[in-house]
């Protein structure tokens, strides 16, 4: 294995890691656990 | 965590003092533009003298403009946010407090030493080796106190402005230790550990994730926190922003050879840089969309509150402007753009419109809560920044397009026999007239960020620095 396969694993590595977090930032189960999160600016401060 | 409830107040110490300064080295930086803008038109200003010679000024406006202003503004809202989103105090007080100090200091230093002469010759990393260990140290202590208090954190989920805040930090730490390597000679000379091609694109690799990192994920950190709370609403889409995020991480590291086309870059790498520059339009506009789309059902609040205007407009600017990068990072457009003053218009139309509006909003919305008072001293005087502002930034970039597109047309224009249709100071000529009307804007943008130093220190007068509590009840996770 010389440097050139590397250079292929961590880019095509790279790019199925992006796909994998865009699949889990839109499966339905973290739905509710992402509507909580963007609510946090609202909550961290006593207006 | 839960047991420790003496700390019941946020600690806004270093905040405040950053958001002062950062509307001090505003004026201050954007003033010195103004003064190389109108070098530019009118040479005699450059004085005949050394320390106030344009190539020494130019660096001088740059650095205060990227890191004393808006560095300040950084460490002012990033303090501000990681506290009020983990729901918890900064870790290590102290240390805050000391990179209040130390980061003011590499910023006089940075004021010294370039009207002096003392530069690495290096665009945007123009500081000598003992300025840089300076920030090396000041930015570890950065470092240790915002993922110090993520990591204290009263709160499961961490938000995504510090998934933001944080990446600038990391990258910002990378880019410094790499592109400023460099063998010292003497105090205050040093020559850099790279040469040739190797030197132009580790030069550029850092030059365009400074924009990537620096000026542009820190800020959409601003943004994912000022935005929902001035609009009073959540973000539009959370799972948008998270892929806002990936996406800018995977992609930008890549784009830096877009700056040297046509170069001695090997030509795959100026391909690549293209490609990836291209890309990069997807996740920018996911995430200027997402910004918009929060205001959804509150657009009325536009009407009459500048603060929001503000950072609506500074959305826009982003998505122009990360429309615009990617188009100039075409190899045929860029055979037209480079080297002229489109560039410098572009930079600007992020600088000023995106990078300025977002920062200012945000510090408008950061002054009168640091000081205990509802609003700012004077609304009016933010709507006048505000239109200040606006016209200042179209007046400046579209003379400078137009000064661009001009001088680009005129520079490759051949006749039949295959001589230059035109002379070079023929092209500066044509320039000319752009070049006033860009100081005129210049002068308008800055007279609002002087209409903003009065109204903060008028702000700062009338309250007092307010105690802020940290909420008893966790609400949830």
């Amino acid at each position: 294995m010389d440097i050139t396969d590397l250079r292929i694993i961590s880019t095509v590595g790279a790019l199925v890691t992006f796909i994998g977090i865009m699949i889990w930032a839109w499966s339905g189960r973290n739905k509710k656990d992402f509507d909580e999160a963007a609510r946090l600016p609202l909550e961290g401060d006593e207006e | 965590m839960s047991a420790n409830n003496i700390e019941t107040f946020y600690d806004d110490w270093a905040i405040r003092r950053f958001t002062v300064m950062a509307v001090v080295w505003g004026v201050v930086g954007m003033l010195v533009g103004v003064i190389v803008a109108a070098q530019l038109a009118f040479p005699e200003l450059n004085l005949g003298l050394p320390w106030t010679s344009f190539g020494r000024l130019r660096p001088l406006h740059t650095n205060a403009v990227i890191f004393a202003f808006g560095g300040s503004a950084l460490f002012a809202t990033s303090y501000y946010v990681v506290q009020r989103t983990s729901q918890v105090s900064l870790a290590f007080p102290t240390l805050a407090r000391l990179t209040f100090w130390g980061y003011q200091a590499v910023i006089v230093l940075a004021a010294i030493t370039l009207p002096l002469g003392y530069t690495s010759g290096k665009e945007y990393a123009e500081l000598e080796w003992p300025i840089d260990l300076l920030l090396t140290v000041v930015w570890v202590m950065y470092a240790l106190v915002f993922f110090g208090t993520v990591a204290n954190r009263k709160i499961k989920h961490i938000y995504v402005a510090n998934w933001f805040y944080g990446a600038f930090i990391i990258v910002v730490a990378i880019l410094h230790l790499v592109n400023s390597a460099a063998v010292p000679s003497e105090w205050f000379r040093s020559y850099s550990a790279y040469s040739g091609a190797q030197d132009a694109m580790i030069q550029w690799w850092y030059g365009h994730n400074a924009v990537g990192f620096f000026l542009t994920a820190a800020f959409l950190g601003m943004m994912y926190y000022f935005v929902p709370k001035q609009a009073q609403r959540p973000v539009y889409s959370y799972r948008l922003s998270i892929v806002h995020f990936w996406g800018l991480i995977f992609t930008y590291m890549w784009a830096g050879p877009h700056h040297l086309h046509y170069t001695a870059l090997p030509d795959w790498t100026q391909s690549l840089g293209m490609v990836l520059s291209l890309i990069l339009l997807a996740p920018s506009w996911g995430g200027m969309i997402n910004g918009m789309m929060t205001m959804s059902g509150a657009w009325h609040k536009l009407r009459d509150d500048p603060v929001l205007r503000f950072m609506i407009v500074s959305l826009s600017f982003y998505g122009m402007s990360t429309f615009e990068g990617p188009m100039m990072a075409i190899k045929t457009v860029n055979a037209l753009s480079h080297y002229t003053d489109w560039t410098v218009g572009h930079v600007h139309s992020g600088a000023l419109g995106w990078v300025g509006f977002v920062s200012m909003g945000s510090l408008y919305y950061l002054t009168p809560r640091l000081w205990g008072m509802k609003q700012m001293y004077s609304v009016k005087a933010i709507e006048w920044h505000f239109w200040l502002a606006t016209i200042g930034v179209v007046l400046y970039i579209s003379a400078m397009w137009i000064s661009g597109v001009t001088a680009g047309l005129m520079w490759r224009a051949i006749n039949e026999d295959g001589t230059l249709t035109y002379t070079f100071v023929e092209s500066v000529k044509a320039m000319h007239p752009f070049y006033v009307i860009r100081m005129v804007g210049g002068l308008m943008y800055v007279s609002g960020m002087v209409i903003m130093l009065w109204n903060v220190i008028k702000t700062v007068q009338s309250g007092q620095a307010a105690e802020a509590k940290i909420p008893a009840v966790t609400a949830h996770a």
